[in-house]
């Protein structure tokens, strides 16, 4: 077998309440769920809501309320218990365990769990003492929480308050010395300074280096796809042609939009082709090439509609709808391959403010689905129309969107996950691909990435290996049907 | 990864006396890179883009007692930003002192209250400055490395003031350890090699350096929590077991802590191949997507006999998604990792050619490849340095892991052999990678130990090297005159 699997990883969050666990841990599961490791977050508080229909007040929190100490114990240990379901039976690898878990004893119980179940453990802990952030914090997201349906604004705030104090005499910080064994990052004051301790793996430093390129300065992503290209307007997909006069007109609109929305300190990143290029020219300011942003390749189909590739590749054209995320185009990419190549990207907008991406369409289903959390089977066919802006504020735990059209006419490029007809039992047994000695070999172009190259267990596309899918490679295929 | 700031930017010139017909974009016959035509502001490479818009110089500075690691980070550091395209230069302030002061004596020179020896070491360090700000605003640098123990805060404070004049940024790096082990390791390997203690025996040179330590410890200053909170720093404790980060400012420093937490001092050994011999190496056609021919199966078979017995501790081994460098590995009997950066470089229009085909339907560009292999980049295909870029994350991998064998291809293998062998960029192209070879790397000292075991199975040859005429009027012979021999 060609997969080496990681033992699971439980992230431990640890900080007083306001403190930004809940975000840290809702991004972070958003962000690996996307590079394709599967997460989930496990928040007690949740338990704790499901458990006490009706929260009254801080008075639960108190360190002396002993039958509130039970339940809350009860919860931890409820939420412990799904977070082993889901590693060691749902095809978990990462579980974010969100709690205050601010005392050592409360850790240790959870590090004994890990150890017992052979989970690695890594803490993540926010500390802040900026007053101003804390009531930021407390605004955007505890005074709608379901704690507060019923108090008003000065009365939420104000236990909230009383809540916070609860935990802060019994508090333990991670600390340099006694928790020098431990595995941890410490943020401090929203990413100011940060105290990492024995990264043991590639996805605790994939973790900690995403940590410390997030931010929450608030800010505005503006995402488009290049004006109408002479290619869409005659159904072709991929190569690299020039806009139309409608995509000329839709970046006119683009240069007009941003005027209005005042924005200060506006980056402008293109890819390297040239319809995205054209479009950013019509804005006179700089931008910034960049290559990851290219179109996904489509392989052998460069350039063809979608009726000739049914025609020439019904086969391929099937399997497509089968999986879209996964299928590679032959001598091309797949979705999977894009987000790959676009985490840089993904990793550079979260260090920066205020950025507008002018990219195509797959790869701004790929970029979308990362803001606003879709799986792997929905990002494929997010709808991202031509000559419309998706402007994505953060707010809360997610990710505020206005689609904004420019109302500039455009052909759509939209296809939707139509019904599958093909019995691929029946063409495989007519399809092999034999060797000289025997053997026989899959196209190579179809066989799934076994394992994913950062050393994160990913599912294969079982799909196709179960199907022993097995094709006659074609030779004159070569990656531009018009050279021969 | 790309590095945004030092892709190719464009700044348009907010010119009204431009007319609409020079807006139109036209593709750079090397790069393959969209512009807008307006004359000889065509072409305009990284590093010669119009200034405001490239991130100010950034200074990385040392700080740490002697044997601490510090020239090791420094070279390490350099080695790679300037693989990932970020040129960068060293200044050891060591060196500049070894130029002065011609003959070293021994630790008294280091001596607190040796007035001259400080007078001749402030001035060291002046120079050195003083070379970092002609790298700068003459050599078009973009970060420069001072390396030197700055362990006052006074002599920080000196560094500081100087960026802040001419606008560099500045991040610290201080290395913080006290395992005596370790420092023993860390004297053995470089320190006896020194220039300083060519002519003394090990114990000799251990006692003084040790009491050249000492004379830097009572005045040594860490950086501080509380009274360095403002400035851009990471501290890293006992060889990467902790970090402190303080103050981020931008994306270059980001990526300097994302490596420094990810390199590591265990010895090991990492070993590169190419895959066996492929049918399409026997026709001398590039590219493609074929399988082993009888010789490549052989030593495939070769390969795996020499992996087991250079009876490797836990060994990792990764391939590309080709069926060529899948079929080696498959041989070996062990799990593998497929890494689809590691594809060879995709030559686009000219997959599966030979040369003598390119040279027929594409003279021009291959004339373009020759002048420029490491930027040329293949219509529809990439270049050497879109390679680099894509192989980011797997020198980052490599950098985390121990033993490692990577199965890869010839232009993969190349940009590979460079980052560790610290090869510019110009020379990257044409490194030998030959067939059947396994290239064993071994960290030592400040460096690498290359072993090279040809593992005794003929295969073709793919290395062509740079003709003499690389103009595009040239003639096909010329062209062709270096292409090794194939079927």
């Amino acid at each position: 077998s060609v997969c080496m699997t990681n033992c699971p990883t439980l992230i431990v969050t640890v900080g007083l309440p306001a403190r930004g666990k809940t975000y840290i841990s809702k991004k972070l599961t958003r962000y690996l769920n996307w590079i394709g490791v599967p997460t989930r977050e496990f928040n007690v508080g949740q338990y704790r809501r499901e458990c006490v229909k009706i929260y009254k007040s801080f008075e639960f929190f108190r360190p002396d309320n002993e039958e509130g100490l039970k339940i809350r114990r009860q919860c931890a240990s409820a939420a412990l218990n799904d977070v082993r379901q889901y590693l060691t039976e749902d095809g978990g690898q990462v579980a974010v365990f969100d709690a205050t878990n601010t005392t050592r004893e409360r850790r240790d119980t959870i590090i004994q769990f890990a150890e017992q179940n052979g989970f690695k453990v890594f803490f993540v802990e926010s500390v802040c003492e900026d007053p101003d952030v804390i009531q930021e914090n407390i605004v955007q997201v505890k005074l709608g929480s379901p704690d507060y349906t019923n108090c008003n604004t000065e009365e939420a705030a104000e236990d909230f308050m009383k809540r916070i104090k609860c935990y802060e005499n019994s508090y333990e910080p991670l600390d340099e010395v006694l928790d020098r064994d431990l595995s941890f990052i410490k943020i401090m004051d929203v990413g100011q300074r940060y105290l990492v301790n024995r990264v043991l793996d590639h996805i605790q430093s994939r973790i900690v280096y995403y940590l410390m390129n997030i931010h929450i300065t608030p800010r505005s992503i503006y995402l488009c796809r290049h004006g109408e290209s002479e290619l869409n307007v005659n159904g072709r997909i991929g190569g690299d042609s020039g806009l139309t006069p409608r995509g000329k007109e839709f970046g006119k609109k683009l240069s007009q939009f941003l005027q209005t929305q005042g924005i200060s300190d506006l980056k402008v990143w293109t890819s390297q082709m040239k319809r995205t290029i054209q479009t950013a020219e019509s804005l006179s300011v700089p931008y910034e090439q960049w290559k990851v942003l290219n179109e996904i390749d489509a392989g052998v189909c460069e350039e063809m509609m979608y009726e000739e590739i049914q025609d020439h590749f019904p086969l391929e054209f099937a399997l497509r709808d089968q999986d879209k995320y996964r299928y590679r185009y032959p001598k091309g990419e797949s979705y999977e391959d894009l987000v790959q190549r676009l985490e840089p990207v993904i990793m550079e907008l979260e260090r920066q403010e205020n950025v507008l991406v002018i990219c195509h369409q797959a790869v701004m289903r790929c970029l979308l689905a990362y803001f606003l959390d879709k799986t792997a089977e929905e990002l494929p066919y997010l709808k991202c129309p031509l000559h419309t802006v998706l402007k994505l504020t953060p707010v809360a735990y997610g990710c505020k969107v206005e689609s904004i059209s420019l109302n500039v006419d455009a052909v759509n490029t939209h296809r939707e996950r139509p019904e599958v007809g093909i019995s691929l039992e029946a063409h495989r047994r007519a399809h092999t691909h034999p060797q000289e000695d025997g053997s026989v070999w899959p196209d190579m172009a179809f066989s799934p990435r076994a394992f994913s190259s950062t050393g994160c267990t990913v599912q294969a596309s079982a799909f196709l290996l179960t199907h022993g899918v097995n094709l006659t490679p074609n030779p004159q295929h070569s990656k531009h049907p018009t050279r021969k | 990864m790309e590095f945004p700031q030092l892709e190719y930017l464009r700044r348009r010139r907010c010119d009204s006396a431009v007319n609409t017909e020079q807006k139109k974009l036209t593709q750079t016959p090397l790069l393959k890179i969209w512009v807008p035509w307006m004359g000889c502001s065509l072409n305009r490479r990284r590093g010669s883009s119009v200034p405001q818009f490239c991130n100010s110089p950034t200074m990385i500075v040392m700080v740490g007692l002697p044997a601490r690691g510090k020239t090791y980070i420094s070279k390490k550091l350099t080695r790679y930003l300037n693989w990932i395209g970020v040129p960068t230069k060293m200044f050891n302030v060591g060196q500049y002192r070894r130029e002065a002061v011609k003959i070293y004596k021994n630790f008294e020179f280091f001596k607190p209250d040796n007035e001259e020896a400080m007078k001749i070491r402030k001035a060291c360090a002046t120079a050195a400055l003083k070379d970092v700000a002609a790298y700068f605003s003459k050599e078009q640098g973009q970060v420069a490395v001072f390396d030197a123990t700055n362990t006052t805060r006074e002599r920080r404070a000196i560094i500081l003031s100087y960026a802040k004049e001419r606008g560099y940024k500045v991040f610290f790096v201080e290395s913080i350890c006290d395992d005596p082990e370790i420092i023993a390791e860390n004297i053995k390997q470089v320190k006896f090699g020194s220039p300083d203690y060519v002519d003394r025996d090990i114990d000799e040179a251990l006692e003084d350096f040790s009491r050249r330590i000492e004379c830097y410890r009572a005045s040594y200053m860490p950086m501080d929590d509380e009274e360095d909170r403002k400035l851009s720093y990471i501290k890293i404790f006992d060889v990467g077991s902790r970090y402190l980060v303080n103050r981020v400012q931008d994306h270059i420093q980001s990526r300097i802590v994302y490596y420094l937490m990810n390199i590591h001092v265990t010895p090991r050994s990492i070993y590169l191949s190419r895959h066996g011999e492929s049918e399409l190496n026997l026709l001398g056609r590039i590219g493609g997507d074929s399988g082993l021919s009888p010789r490549g199966q052989k030593y495939a078979n070769a390969l795996a006999t020499f992996i087991r017995g250079q009876n490797i501790r836990e060994l990792k081994v990764w391939t590309s998604h080709m069926k060529r460098t899948i079929q080696t590995a498959e041989a070996l009997g062990v799990q593998y990792e497929q890494w689809k950066a590691l594809n060879e470089i995709d030559a686009g229009v000219c997959e599966e050619l030979t040369y003598e085909e390119i040279q027929e339907n594409f003279p021009e560009e291959f004339a373009l490849r020759d002048q420029d292999k490491y930027r040329y980049r293949y219509p529809k295909g990439e270049s050497y340095e879109d390679l680099v870029h894509r192989l980011e994350p797997v020198i980052m991998e490599l950098e985390r892991q121990e033993n490692v064998l990577v199965v890869c291809h010839q232009a993969i293998f190349r940009c590979l052999l460079a980052y560790f062998l610290d090869k510019p960029a110009d020379e990257l192209p044409y490194l030998r990678c030959p067939l059947h070879t396994v290239l064993k790397l071994t960290p030592v000292a400040y460096g690498c130990k290359v072993e090279s075991f040809f593992l005794n199975i003929e295969a073709v040859n793919t290395h062509r090297e740079r003709p003499v005429n690389v103009d595009i009027n040239r003639n096909p012979e010329e062209a062709l005159l270096t292409v090794p021999e194939h079927v």
